[in-house]
C-alpha cells in the first residue's frame, strides 16, 4: 500500500485488510515528516500483519513510486511466505466488496496476473501527447515544478532526433498503476539478473509506475489478464476522479473489488464499506456502467461543453464555440411584407414560436407582443443592441425545446448579420425585394419613398452578399419576389417541411398575399426616377402576372 | 502579451499592494482571534456597514459550508453589528471610520488582511448579502471543493453574481434576523446576461439580469458588473483589483474555458433586494461612497419611487444548484 497523505484513512484501510488475514506492507512517502511517520507506525504497531518498507521520495511521474513499489513488494514476499497474490493499492483506495470475496475470486484463478498492459501504439490513453516518447526520451526536469523546462527539453530532443535505446527484448507496455500479480511473476521481475539494467533504463522513463511492471510482466507471466481490479476513472488531465459521500449508492452497485480514489473526508463511504463489510455491496444489481457514464459525461462537459451556452466559465474563442447557438431556428426576410397574415399562419402551420421583427429599431417584437420573454429577456432595443449576438444566443438557449422563427429585414438593425451568416443552426429564407411592398402601399411623398427604397436595397444587397460568402455556414434559401409570387405554394411547402414539426401533409391554405395590383408600375416609377430596383426580379410593368390566389368556391351540395 | 504590458501590470499589482499596506493604519482591531487559525483552514473576508440584521444567517450559512474563520472589516456600523461580531468565537473583526470610497470600496482593507493572514489558505471574499453556491454544495462541504481545486492545480474559482428578488414590492415583507433571505427573495432572471472580455486583465465582464432589465433599459453600459472570482487560494503576492471582479496577476482571472469546454464554477446568490434595500439606497445616495458616483443607487432611487417590482412572468423560482446548472448559470465542469 502506497501512502502519502491522509494517514488516518490509510490506517483504517490497512486494518481492514489485515482483519481478513491479508498481510499488508505500507510504504509512506518520504515527504511525510519523520514525526508524523513515527506516530503512524506506533499507532499500527499492535497489528502483526502490517509492516513497513524502506521509504522513498515519491514525485508524480518520477522513479520514486516504482522504487517504493519494488521495496514494498520485496518486503512483502520476504516476510510473508505463504502469500500467493500481491495487490498494489494506495492509501486512498477502498475495498468495496468483502475481502473474502476477493480471496475467493483469486483462489479460483491462482495463476492469473491482473495487470492492465497495452502497447503504446494501440491505445490513445495518454494525456499530453507523450506515448512512445515516454520510453525514448530523457526527462531530467520535474513536470510539476519545472514545467517550462520539461516541455522545452522534450521539444529539443524531438527536434534533434535524440533517442534512447530500449533494452533488448523489451516491448514497452503501459497501463494502470494498480495491479494484482502472482508471487511467481512478481518475484521473477524482482529477482531477474537483468534487473539493474532494466532499473537503470526505467529510472529515466517518464511515469515508470505506469510502464515498469506492465512491461516486465509481459516477459514472465504465463497468464495475463489485461485489466485492473481497481476501479479508477481518469479525467481529461489524467488525474483520477475522486469519490465522495454522494457517490455511495453508485459505489455500492459498482461490482468492483477496490475503488480509487476516495476523498479522505468522505466519512459515510468509509464507514459503510469498512464496518458493514458483508452488507455493503450486493443490495442491488451491479451496475458499473453508471459510474462510467457519469465520469465520461464530466470529461465531455469539460472538453466540449454544452453547445450554444455562453456563461462565466465557458466563453469560447471565435471558431471554438462548438455550435454558436444551441438549436436550429428560422429567419424569414420579406415574408411579412409580402403576406398580410404570415406570422399567425406560420405559427399555426408549424406549431413553432413565431416572433415579429426581433431586431426592429423600435423594440424587439416578441411573439404575442410580450415585453419580456423566456429567461427575462427584455424587448428594450438598447439592451438588445448592447450585445445583439448575445441576445440571439440567449433567446435560443432560453427557449430550448421549442423552435424559434423570427422576421428580419433591411429596416432592422444589421449588426447581427455576421453572426447569422456564421451559424449553421440558422435557416434563412429570403424573398428579395419584398421590402418594396410596404413602400408601395405607404402614403408618402414619392421622393422620400425613392430615397428609402435606395437605402433598403443597398442594405439588403449587403446582407445577401454576407449570406453568400464562401465561409458562411448558414443554410439559405433565396427567391426573388417575382419568382416567389409566381408560385408561392411550392416554396412555402419546402419551408414548412423543413421545420418539420407538423405532420407531413400538403398545405391546404396559403397566407393571404398583399394586393400587388399596380406594383409593376410602382417599380417602373422608381426606375424612371433613376433608382433601379433589381432585387425583385422581373416584374412586368402593366398587367400583373400574379393572379391573386383564387378563392375556392364551395361546391354545391345537393342533399 | 508583450514584456512592456506584462511589466506594467506588475507595477500596477505592486501599487495596489503598497496601497493596501498603507491603508492598514485605517484598521483598528476590535477582536483579533487569528491565533486560533490552523494550517489549511478556509477563510472568509468581508466588509460591511449596518448589516446586523443579516449577520446571524450569514454566519450560519458559511459555517455550515465549512468556513473556519471569518475576517470582517466593519465600516462604522451604528446598528450594533460590531458588538455582535466581536462576540462570535470564530470571527476576527476590525473597525474603520475612514472612507469606504477611498479604500476603493473596501478592497484595500481586505487586500491588507489577506496579505497579512491568508497566505497559503483558500479564501472566500463575499459581501454580507452574497451566498456562495458551488456544484454539489448540498452534499459536499467547501473543503471537498478546495481539495479538488488543489488536486487540479486550480487557484481561483468563478461565481457569477445572481440577483435575487421577491415577487411584488421589495418592501412588502420584512426580513427578520436569522431568516433565510432566499425565502423572501427567491426569484431570478435565468437568461439575459451579456458577456464581454476585458482585454487588459483577461477577466470576463458580465452584465444583465433584473437590474439591467428594470433600472438600466436605456443605458445598459451602466449596468453593474456581475462577474466575480470570490474563491482564491491566496498568495501574498496577489491583489484584488476592482471589488472581487478581477485580480492580479491576471492568470487568476482565467476562470473560463476558451476552447469550447466548461470549467467548474459557482454562483453568488445576491440578496440585496429585501425590505432593507430602500433605506440603504437612500442612505448610500447621501453618503456618495459607492462606485462611479453611486450611479447605481441614483438609478434605483428614481425607480424606487414608482412601484419597484422586479418580478416578471418569466422569472425563475430558485430551487437548488442543480437547477442553476441546468439553466447554464453555473457548471460542474469535470468535477463529478
Amino acid at each position: 500500500m502506497l501512502v502519502h497523505t491522509a494517514l488516518g484513512r490509510a490506517e483504517q484501510v490497512a486494518r481492514h485488510w489485515a482483519a481478513s488475514d491479508c498481510p499488508v506492507v505500507i510504504h509512506v512517502d518520504k515527504k511525510v515528516d519523520n514525526k508524523t511517520y513515527r506516530e503512524f507506525q506506533n499507532a499500527i504497531r499492535d497489528e502483526p500483519l502490517i509492516k513497513f518498507s524502506k521509504r522513498h521520495f515519491c514525485e508524480w511521474g518520477g522513479w520514486g513510486i516504482t522504487a517504493a513499489t519494488q521495496a514494498a513488494a520485496e518486503e512483502l514476499l520476504h516476510s510473508f511466505a505463504d502469500v500467493r497474490h500481491v495487490f498494489l493499492a494506495s492509501g486512498s483506495c477502498l475495498p468495496l466488496r468483502p475481502v473474502d470475496e476477493l480471496k475467493e475470486y483469486l483462489d479460483a484463478r491462482p495463476r492469473t496476473d491482473f495487470i492492465e498492459s497495452a502497447t503504446t501504439s494501440d491505445v490513445p490513453w495518454t494525456v499530453g501527447g507523450l506515448d512512445i516518447e515516454r520510453f525514448t526520451l530523457r526527462f531530467p526536469f520535474s513536470w510539476k515544478t519545472q514545467r517550462r523546462m520539461f516541455d522545452k527539453y522534450v521539444a529539443f530532443q524531438c527536434k534533434l532526433g535524440l533517442k534512447r535505446r530500449i533494452p533488448k527484448g523489451l516491448v514497452p507496455h503501459m497501463g494502470s498503476q494498480w495491479w494484482c500479480l502472482t508471487r511467481q511473476t512478481l518475484s521473477a521481475i524482482l529477482e531477474d539478473p537483468e534487473r539493474p539494467k532494466y532499473d537503470r533504463y526505467f529510472r529515466k522513463v517518464w511515469i515508470p509506475d505506469e510502464s515498469y511492471f506492465q512491461t516486465l510482466a509481459r516477459q514472465y507471466s504465463a497468464n495475463i489478464e489485461s485489466r485492473s481490479l481497481t476501479l479508477s476513472k481518469f479525467d481529461f488531465q489524467g488525474k483520477p476522479h475522486i469519490f465522495y459521500d454522494d457517490h455511495l449508492q453508485l459505489l455500492r452497485r459498482s461490482d468492483c473489488f477496490v475503488a480509487r480514489k476516495i476523498w479522505p473526508h468522505a466519512d459515510r463511504v468509509y464507514e459503510t464499506f469498512l464496518t458493514d463489510g458483508a452488507g455493503a455491496m450486493k443490495r442491488a444489481e451491479p451496475n458499473p456502467g453508471k459510474i462510467d457514464r457519469i465520469f465520461a459525461k464530466a470529461v465531455e462537459r469539460r472538453t466540449r461543453g454544452r453547445a450554444g451556452l455562453v456563461m462565466h466559465s465557458r466563453f469560447p474563442n471565435e471558431g471554438w464555440e462548438n455550435g454558436l447557438t444551441c438549436s436550429a431556428y428560422s429567419v424569414f426576410q420579406g415574408f411579412t411584407e409580402l403576406f398580410e397574415d404570415f406570422e399567425p399562419w406560420l405559427a399555426k402551420a408549424t406549431g413553432t414560436q413565431v416572433h415579429g421583427h426581433l431586431f426592429s429599431p423600435e423594440r424587439a417584437e416578441f411573439s404575442s407582443s410580450q415585453t419580456v420573454i423566456n429567461g427575462g429577456l427584455s424587448n428594450a432595443p438598447e439592451l438588445r443592441d448592447y450585445n445583439g449576438a448575445a441576445f440571439l444566443t440567449n433567446l435560443i438557449w432560453n427557449t430550448r425545446g421549442e423552435r424559434q422563427c423570427f422576421q428580419f429585414g433591411p429596416m432592422d438593425t444589421q449588426k447581427i448579420c455576421w453572426k447569422l451568416s456564421n451559424d449553421p443552426n440558422a435557416q434563412i429564407s429570403v424573398i428579395t425585394g419584398a421590402w418594396a411592398v410596404p413602400l408601395f402601399t405607404a402614403n408618402q411623398n414619392f421622393s422620400d419613398l425613392r430615397r428609402e427604397a435606395a437605402r433598403l436595397q443597398k442594405i439588403e444587397n449587403k446582407f445577401l452578399y454576407k449570406l453568400r460568402n464562401p465561409y458562411a455556414k448558414v443554410r439559405i434559401r433565396i427567391w426573388t419576389m417575382a419568382e416567389f409570387t409566381e408560385s408561392p405554394m411550392e416554396p412555402l411547402q419546402t419551408i414548412i417541411d423543413e421545420i418539420g414539426n407538423a405532420p407531413q401533409r400538403r398545405l391546404s391554405e396559403a397566407p393571404k398575399m398583399a394586393d400587388l395590383t399596380g406594383f409593376g408600375q410602382f417599380l417602373q416609377n422608381l426606375k424612371n426616377q433613376g433608382m433601379h430596383p433589381h432585387l425583385m426580379g422581373d416584374f412586368p410593368i402593366h398587367d400583373d402576372p400574379i393572379t391573386p390566389v383564387k378563392k375556392q368556391r364551395k361546391p354545391y351540395l345537393v342533399k | 502579451m508583450g514584456i512592456v504590458k506584462s511589466y506594467r501590470l506588475r507595477l500596477q499589482r505592486k501599487r495596489w499592494r503598497i496601497r493596501a499596506i498603507r491603508k492598514r493604519r485605517e484598521l483598528e482591531p476590535i477582536r483579533n482571534r487569528t491565533r486560533q487559525i490552523k494550517r489549511g483552514d478556509i477563510f472568509l473576508f468581508s466588509t460591511m456597514r449596518n448589516e446586523h440584521v443579516r449577520l446571524p444567517y450569514f454566519l450560519k450559512y458559511y459555517r455550515d459550508l465549512g468556513v473556519n474563520h471569518f475576517f470582517i472589516v466593519d465600516n462604522d456600523s451604528t446598528d450594533g453589528g460590531l458588538e455582535y461580531l466581536s462576540e462570535q468565537p470564530d470571527v476576527s473583526v476590525w473597525h474603520s471610520q475612514n472612507s469606504y470610497k477611498r479604500s476603493r470600496y473596501g478592497v484595500d482593507w481586505l487586500n491588507w488582511l489577506q496579505l497579512r493572514y491568508a497566505h497559503g489558505h483558500w479564501c472566500l471574499t463575499v459581501d454580507p448579502d452574497e451566498f456562495f453556491l458551488f456544484p454539489f454544495c448540498d452534499t459536499r462541504p467547501i473543503r471537498a471543493l478546495t481539495d479538488w481545486l488543489d488536486a487540479s492545480s486550480i487557484k481561483s474559482f468563478s461565481a457569477m453574481l445572481l440577483d435575487m428578488y421577491p415577487k411584488g414590492r421589495i418592501d412588502a415583507e420584512t426580513y427578520l434576523p436569522g431568516q433565510n433571505p432566499m425565502d423572501i427573495a427567491c426569484w431570478f432572471d435565468s437568461g439575459n446576461y451579456t458577456i464581454e472580455k476585458n482585454k487588459k486583465l483577461g477577466n470576463l465582464w458580465i452584465q444583465g439580469g433584473p437590474r439591467a432589465r428594470v433600472f438600466f433599459p436605456d443605458t445598459p453600459e451602466k449596468a453593474p458588473a456581475l462577474n466575480k472570482i470570490p474563491l482564491v487560494k491566496w498568495d501574498r503576492r496577489y491583489t484584488y483589483v476592482s471589488s472581487t471582479h478581477n485580480l492580479l496577476p491576471r492568470g487568476l482571472n482565467l476562470v473560463y474555458d476558451e476552447w469550447g469546454g466548461e470549467k467548474a464554477s459557482g454562483v453568488l446568490l445576491h440578496t440585496k433586494f429585501l425590505n432593507t434595500f430602500s433605506e440603504k439606497a437612500q442612505e448610500e445616495l447621501e453618503r456618495k461612497q459607492h462606485y462611479s458616483a453611486s450611479v447605481e443607487y441614483k438609478a434605483y432611487a428614481e425607480r424606487l419611487a414608482e412601484n419597484p417590482d422586479l418580478w416578471c412572468k418569466w422569472s425563475e423560482k430558485y430551487i437548488n444548484w442543480r437547477q442553476l446548472e441546468i439553466l447554464g448559470l453555473m457548471s460542474k465542469g469535470n468535477w463529478a
